[in-house]
């Protein structure tokens, strides 16, 4: 008799504290005020049981945004926007202050902080072969193209940053070329 | 105890010695078949910096494997090759061309500042390959069993030290009625005895109930007070994913990949393309790499296949190094969630206050498994709202509310509460 009362105030305890699985959400007090009707980003059922993030219409132009790059992937479209592509952006302090701290959260990894190729990841041997910016002959428009596209291992960022943003990095990319070049 | 702990603790040390001296005897007879250590070295070193980001021995990257690519090709034609690629290609040769052809028309960049020796070392480096691992055999059998219990274990152990103080109880007992104690009547006569006497005593009763109610409240305020809050909240996610492999180790910052916090309401979940920015390269993880997901430790067997997750996601051919157009959606589970009732940006709290993502998601770069650090009631946002100061340097448009404010509430510095950050507009609207 005892023992079975034992047992079972042993199993009602083991229960409620199971009952506080990290796995499964809470219970939510009425729940239509949590969830909302307008569909939520990444959403997996949008428009016809499509996810919600659909790619724009090719040719799509944001409001206030700017033309989208025309030149293609290729070998001579990188050699074209080497030779034609200039930098909307002036050279300023401010310039240059955002360009660094974009260049420092999606290039420094990789090109490292001086731009000489030696970020954490190239330190930790995941990528090896990324090259010192004074070794390369690059301009602004070259390194807009890559940043668009990418080229051979580096991938396009393109999708991470707006076109002010490509600009900036394009300005602290060439000031950290000239100070690897003045070294 | 202690001398079996000695014993083991001895042939340990006599096995991992045994396995060193195995080690070096081996990788000694091949080194001595002949490889120029020194030339692989500098060729190893060269090969790294100048050609592997577009070439692997032994595999297909932007470039074709490069392993013994000595014996497919003539030396002087590679040398001509490397040092300048476009002028051998101009210069008519048909092999230059035809592999030119054969990788799309992408050029090799041009290395003239290489010499001959340079080069030569590299080409002995694709030849003769890595030096050996340093892998000690039986090493890994020598190590481990450090592994925490299991929460099962817990309610074992517990239920077992119950059990024993039962028996020392019954024990106990015994003892007492064999030394001459009168005997009693067992258990349940004398719960029937209690219970008796219990039921006349009015201020026992009184107290009961009490004791019951303020128990009843504590466990329903404590049950009510869960409802909608998920911290430690931490759903299976489709692909084992680590932040703090990518966020920790590889010092990714979390922006790389949450691209969007910078600028939008949501932090957002990455698109694939992002994660193949990397992982076009990277196609398996390093030989010692753990993680724990779901209880279990991941190797780099079960990784690897993680991985490959993502190239279907991406519709990556790994063989042919292309994309098949051929893609499918990554589930990702969502975590963090605010009721909709609730306006929250991102932006505001990255770009504006510039905020760590750790001052509300918590150490996620040393979490394997993603989870809900914080309660996200809205309590804890007040509290912060309350105590964190604005910083109002180079805002001179807003200097003269800003110095009223401070003023009104003298203050030096006015806090985000003070600024507005309270009103309930602010967020329920």
């Amino acid at each position: 008799m005892k023992n079975l009362k034992l047992i079972i105030a042993l199993v009602t305890l083991t229960s409620l504290i199971s009952c506080n699985d990290k796995r499964k959400p809470q219970v939510q007090y009425m729940p239509d005020m949590y969830e909302s009707v307008p569909y939520d980003a990444n959403g997996a059922n949008g428009i016809n049981g499509k996810p919600v993030n659909r790619e724009p219409v090719v040719g799509t132009l944001v409001r206030g945004g700017y033309p989208s790059y025309d030149i293609a992937d290729t070998p001579e479209g990188y050699e074209k926007a080497k030779a034609e592509v200039l930098n909307p952006l002036e050279a300023s302090e401010v310039t240059l202050e955002k360009g660094k701290v974009m260049y420092e959260i999606y290039c420094s990894s990789c090109h490292g902080e001086k731009g000489d190729g030696n970020g954490v990841l190239s330190q930790r041997e995941k990528f090896s072969g990324i090259p010192n910016y004074k070794d390369r002959d690059i301009n602004a428009g070259s390194i807009y193209h890559v940043i668009m596209y990418g080229k051979n291992l580096m991938g396009s960022h393109a999708s991470q940053l707006t076109y002010n943003e490509r600009w900036q990095i394009v300005h602290y990319v060439e000031k950290l070329r000239t100070d690897l070049l003045v070294q | 105890m202690k001398s079996v702990a000695l014993h083991s603790k001895l042939t340990r040390v006599l096995f991992k010695g045994f396995t060193i001296i195995l080690f070096f005897a081996i990788s000694l007879s091949s080194y001595s078949q002949d490889i120029d250590e020194a030339r692989q070295k500098e060729g190893r070193s060269l090969f790294k910096s100048l050609c592997a980001s577009c070439h692997k021995l032994d595999k297909k990257l932007v470039g074709p494997a490069l392993a013994g690519v000595e014996e497919r090709r003539d030396n002087a034609w590679l040398k001509a090759w490397i040092k300048n690629n476009a002028e051998l290609r101009a210069s008519g040769d048909r092999d230059a061309v035809a592999i030119f052809e054969e990788y799309n028309g992408s050029p090799m960049t041009a290395f003239p500042q290489l010499v001959d020796q340079q080069i030569d070392d590299i080409l002995y480096y694709t030849t003769v390959g890595d030096p050996k691992a340093a892998v000690v055999a039986g090493e890994e059998g020598v190590v481990k069993n450090t592994a925490e219990a299991p929460g099962w274990l817990i309610y074992i152990l517990a239920a077992a030290i119950i059990v024993a103080f039962l028996i020392i109880a019954n024990l106990l007992k015994t003892i007492s009625e064999l030394k001459g104690a009168p005997k009693s009547q067992g258990t349940l006569a004398n719960l029937n005895d209690v219970w008796e006497g219990f039921k006349q005593n009015t201020f026992l009763k009184v107290l009961c109930v009490i004791f019951l109610l303020l128990m009843a409240v504590y466990v329903g305020f404590g049950t009510l007070f869960k409802v909608g809050v998920d911290e430690g909240y931490s759903p299976l996610q489709p692909i084992a994913f680590s932040h703090k492999i990518h966020a920790g180790d590889n010092k990714i910052d979390c922006q790389y990949c949450h691209s969007s916090a910078k600028h939008s309401k949501h932090s957002g979940i990455p698109s694939v393309n992002v994660c193949m920015n990397c992982h076009k390269n990277i196609s398996e993880v390093a030989e010692d790499t753990k993680i724990e997901w779901d209880g279990i430790t991941y190797g780099k067997a079960e990784l690897d296949k993680e991985i490959a997750k993502v190239y279907e996601a991406a519709g990556w051919d790994v063989d042919n190094l292309e994309y098949t157009g051929n893609t499918k959606p990554v589930k990702w589970v969502r975590v963090h969630n605010l009721p909709d009732f609730v306006y929250f940006n991102h932006s505001q709290h990255v770009t504006v206050a510039g905020l760590e993502c750790q001052k509300c998601h918590g150490p996620v770069e040393e979490m394997d498994e993603m989870r809900q650090f914080s309660p996200l009631t809205m309590g804890w946002c007040i509290d912060c709202h309350k105590e964190t100061k604005v910083d109002l340097k180079g805002n001179e448009y807003y200097k003269k509310i800003h110095d009223e404010l401070a003023k009104k509430y003298n203050v030096d510095e006015v806090t985000i509460a003070q600024l507005g950050g309270k009103e309930c507009g602010k967020c329920h609207y």
